[in-house]
C-alpha cells in the first residue's frame, strides 16, 4: 500500500537538500542551457555555406578575365565562399599546409579557350571522406554549365525554387532544442540515481531508512516525482533560451507531456537498477557511463539523425533515449503527431519493464 | 512477556559462522550491553534482531514478534541507531526529525526530542556540517521520534572523543530513567559497565559469559586477593605459619594471597605481625572486567583457525 503523505515528506526532504546542494543545481538546470548557448552559438552564423579555396591561374585576354567572373559568380552562391590564394602559392601545398581538402583552381588559358570555344577543365580538388566536397563539385558544375549556355546565347529553361516540408524551415537550433532536452532527461535522473543508489548502499541509508515504514516502492516514486519536476524547469527554461536567445521554431503541444513524464521515470528507474545491481560506487559509476555515453550522442540529441549512415540509425533505434528525443522532435519540430503516438507506445513499455525490474532487484535490507 | 528472546541463534557467510547458536532474554527496562572484539558477530546478532539481516536458524521474538518476517511492524515498535549512522548530507537535524515523524505517522515534539539528546543548538545546521558526536545525537533522536519501548544502539561512541562520549552515555542514561529496554553494542568495557544492567560478551559468535558485571568477575575471574609488599623472607615466613597459598613476585616485592575466605585476611595479617619482619603497603585488588574480558576472548575457544594451527604444528613435530 502506497503513502502519499509518506511519498510528500520524502520528496520535500530530497528536494530541500538538492537545492542546497549548489553543484547537482548547477548540473540540472543551468548547464544544459549553457549547452544550448555553446551549441546555438556554434551553428548560428552562415550554417552550411562551405569556405573554398581557389587560385585564379587565368592570364585573361581581349582586356577580359573570365576566370575572375567565374569565381565571383561562385562566390555569390548561397552555397560557397570562395577564399583566394596567390598565384605564387604551390595550390596543393596550400591545401595541405591549412589542411583543406577543397580547392578551386582555373587554368592559363582559360579567357583564351573560352572565348575561342576550345574545351577547358576548372580543376576541383576533394576528398571522399569530406561532407563539403559533394557540395563544392555539386557547385561547380552548376557555374559550369551555366558559363557554357551564356557562352553560347543559350537560355536557362528549368529553375529551382528552394522549399522544406516543415510548415517552417527549420535550422539546426530547431533540432538542437529538443535534443538537449532529451539530454537532460537522460543525465540528470540517470547520473543522480547511480550515485545515489550507490551512495545510499554503501553508507548504509537504505537500511536505515528500511527502519522507517517509507517502503522503497514509495522512495523511489518520490524520486521520480522530483526528477519530472526537474526536467519539466528544464524543459521551460531550454525552450526559453532556445527561442529568445536563437529564435527557434519550436511548437508546443500537450503531447510532450508524455515525453517529460515517461523519460524521468525509465532514466531513473534505469539509474537505480544499475547502481543496485553494481558492488561499489566506481563500478555503478563506469557502467552508468557505458549506458549513458553511446545513447548520449547516437541518439540524435546534437546532430539530426538523418546526419548519420543507416547502420548508426538502426543501433540508435534500440536506445530508450532514441524514442524521447524522436519524439521531442516529431512534437516540436515536425508537428508529426502519429509518429509521436508510436514513440509514446515504445517508450511506455520500455519505461515500464524497467520499472519493475528496478523495483524488484533494489533491495532495503540484506539475506 | 520479555521484549527480547533469543534462542539458539546461527547465521554464517558462506564458511564463516558469524553467530553460532547464541541464546539470552532481556527484561523490561533493562540495559543489556554485548561487547566483544571486532568480528564477534555483535552486529550480526543485532541486525537479525533488528529485523535488518535474516537468520539460518533458531528462534528470536521482538516484542514478541518474528522481526525478519513481520519487520515492517517491529520497525514501527523499536528505534535503532545502525553502526556509523549516516544521514541526508543536505538535512538538518530538525528537518530530519519532522520527516521522521511524517513517516511514522506521529506527531513529534520536535524541540523537546532535540532537547533530550542535548542537540538544540544545532538544529539547524545540515548534517555534514556536524561533529561525529553530534551526527550520533542526530541518530539518537531519530531513533527516539516513535517514541519506543525498545531501543538497539550499535556502537553509539565508536570514534567519538572522551567528551562526546560521555555526552551520549547521558542521554542514555536519561533514557534509562524512563525504563526503556535498550540493547547496546561496544567494544568500550567502561562503556558497557556504566550503562548495563547485564552484559554478555561475545567471541567467535558464542557467548563466552552473560550476567551483571559482578556476576562475571565473580564467575570468570580470579577473586579477591590480598596484596603485601614485602621481602621474600617474609613470604616463606608466611606459607610456613599458615595454610594459605602465598605467591611472591621478586621483581614486583609483592605477596599475592588468594582470598578463599573473609577471615584469610586477618590470618595473614596477623601471621605477618607476627613475623617481626617489615612489610609495606597493603590492599586487596580483585579482577576488573578488562582482565575477565581478556582472559576470556584470549582463550581459542572453537576458534577453527587456531585449532587447526595447532594440530599442523604438531604434525610437523611428529
Amino acid at each position: 500500500m502506497v503513502s502519499f503523505k509518506r511519498i510528500y515528506a520524502d520528496f520535500k526532504v530530497f528536494s530541500v537538500g538538492y537545492l542546497r546542494n549548489k553543484f547537482g543545481l548547477f548540473f540540472g538546470l543551468i548547464f544544459p542551457v549553457v549547452l544550448i548557448l555553446i551549441f546555438g552559438a556554434i551553428f548560428s552564423g552562415d550554417a552550411g555555406v562551405v569556405n573554398v579555396y581557389a587560385q585564379n591561374q587565368d592570364e585573361g585576354a581581349f582586356g577580359q578575365n573570365i576566370g575572375n567572373n567565374f569565381l565571383t559568380a561562385l562566390n555569390e552562391s548561397t552555397t560557397i565562399r570562395v577564399v583566394i590564394v596567390n598565384t605564387s602559392e604551390n595550390f596543393t601545398d596550400f591545401l595541405s599546409s591549412k589542411s583543406a581538402s577543397d580547392g578551386i583552381v582555373i587554368p592559363t588559358s582559360f579567357t583564351k579557350d573560352y572565348l575561342a570555344g576550345q574545351q577547358v577543365n576548372v580543376t576541383v580538388y576533394g576528398s571522399p571522406a569530406s561532407s563539403t566536397s559533394g557540395i563544392v563539385s555539386g557547385t561547380v558544375n552548376g557555374y559550369i554549365n551555366y558559363f557554357n549556355l551564356q557562352r553560347f546565347n543559350g537560355t536557362m529553361v528549368i529553375g529551382m525554387t528552394s522549399a522544406t516540408v516543415n510548415t517552417e524551415q527549420t535550422t539546426y537550433i530547431d533540432f538542437l532544442v529538443p535534443g538537449l532536452i532529451g539530454f537532460s532527461i537522460l543525465t540528470n535522473p540517470m547520473f543522480s540515481l547511480v550515485n545515489i543508489a550507490a551512495d545510499y548502499k554503501k553508507n548504509k541509508l537504505f537500511k536505515q531508512l528500511s527502519l522507517t515504514p517509507l517502503t522503497k516502492m514509495e522512495w523511489l516514486i518520490s524520486k521520480v516525482l522530483f526528477y519530472i519536476a526537474l526536467s519539466a524547469a528544464g524543459f521551460i527554461l531550454m525552450v526559453a533560451v532556445g527561442v529568445i536567445a536563437f529564435g527557434a521554431h519550436i511548437a508546443l503541444s500537450l503531447w510532450l507531456i508524455p515525453f517529460l513524464v515517461l523519460g524521468p521515470i525509465l532514466f531513473a528507474s534505469l539509474g537505480m537498477l544499475v547502481g543496485s545491481v553494481a558492488k561499489n560506487p566506481e563500478t555503478a559509476g563506469v557502467i552508468g557511463n557505458v549506458i549513458t555515453f553511446p545513447m548520449m550522442f547516437l541518439t540524435g540529441t546534437f546532430f539530426p539523425l538523418s546526419m548519420m549512415p543507416e547502420y548508426l540509425q538502426t543501433i540508435a533505434r534500440v536506445l530508450p533515449l532514441y524514442y524521447v528525443t524522436e519524439g521531442l522532435n516529431n512534437v516540436m519540430v515536425y508537428n508529426n503527431i502519429p509518429n509521436a503516438l508510436i514513440d509514446i507506445v515504445v517508450l511506455g513499455i520500455i519505461t515500464l519493464v524497467i520499472f519493475v525490474l528496478a523495483v524488484k532487484l533494489f533491495k532495503w535490507r540484506e539475506d | 512477556m520479555f521484549p527480547i528472546e533469543v534462542k539458539n541463534l546461527k547465521k554464517s557467510y558462506g564458511s564463516l559462522k558469524a553467530v553460532d547458536g547464541i541464546s539470552f532474554t532481556i527484561k523490561p527496562g533493562e540495559v543489556f550491553g554485548l561487547l566483544g572484539p571486532n568480528g564477534a558477530g555483535k552486529t550480526t546478532t543485532i541486525e537479525i534482531m533488528e529485523g535488518l539481516r535474516e537468520r539460518d536458524s533458531g528462534e528470536v521474538k521482538i516484542l514478541g514478534l518474528d522481526p525478519w518476517k513481520n519487520g515492517y511492524e517491529v520497525h514501527k515498535k523499536i528505534g535503532v541507531i545502525p553502526q556509523d549512522f549516516t544521514f541526508f548530507e543536505k538535512t538538518t537535524p530538525k528537518e530530519a526529525i519532522k520527516y521522521y515523524a511524517k513517516l511514522f505517522n506521529v506527531k513529534a515534539d520536535v524541540d523537546t526530542i532535540l532537547k533530550e539528546v542535548l542537540l538544540d543548538e544545532m538544529e539547524n545546521h545540515v548534517f555534514e556540517s556536524l561533529s561525529g558526536g553530534q551526527k550520533q545525537k542526530t541518530g539518537l533522536a531519530l531513533s527516539l521520534v516513535n517514541s519506543p519501548e525498545l531501543l538497539f544502539l550499535d556502537e553509539p561512541t565508536t570514534g567519538l572523543d572522551p567528551n562526546a562520549r560521555r555526552a551520549i552515555w547521558e542521554v542514555i542514561r536519561k533514557l534509562k530513567a524512563k525504563r526503556k529496554t535498550i540493547v547496546l553494542t561496544t567494544h568500550y568495557l567502561d562503556e558497557a559497565q556504566q550503562l548495563s544492567d547485564r552484559v554478555a560478551i561475545m567471541d567467535h559468535g558464542r557467548i563466552v559469559a552473560i550476567g551483571t558485571t559482578e556476576e562475571i568477575i565473580q564467575q570468570h575471574g580470579s577473586g579477591e586477593r590480598l596484596e603485601i609488599q614485602g621481602e621474600q623472607p617474609l613470604a616463606d615466613y608466611i606459607r610456613a605459619n599458615t595454610e594459605l597459598q602465598v605467591e611472591y613476585s621478586k621483581t614486583k616485592e609483592k605477596i599475592t594471597i588468594p582470598l578463599k575466605k573473609k577471615i584469610d585476611m586477618l590470618t595473614a595479617l596477623t601471621t605477618a605481625e607476627q613475623s617481626g619482619m617489615h612489610w609495606g603497603e597493603i590492599q586487596t585488588r580483585q579482577d576488573s572486567l578488562d582482565d575477565v574480558f581478556i582472559s576470556l576472548i584470549n582463550k581459542p575457544l572453537g576458534e577453527q583457525g587456531k585449532e587447526v594451527k595447532q594440530k599442523s604444528n604438531k604434525k610437523e613435530l611428529h
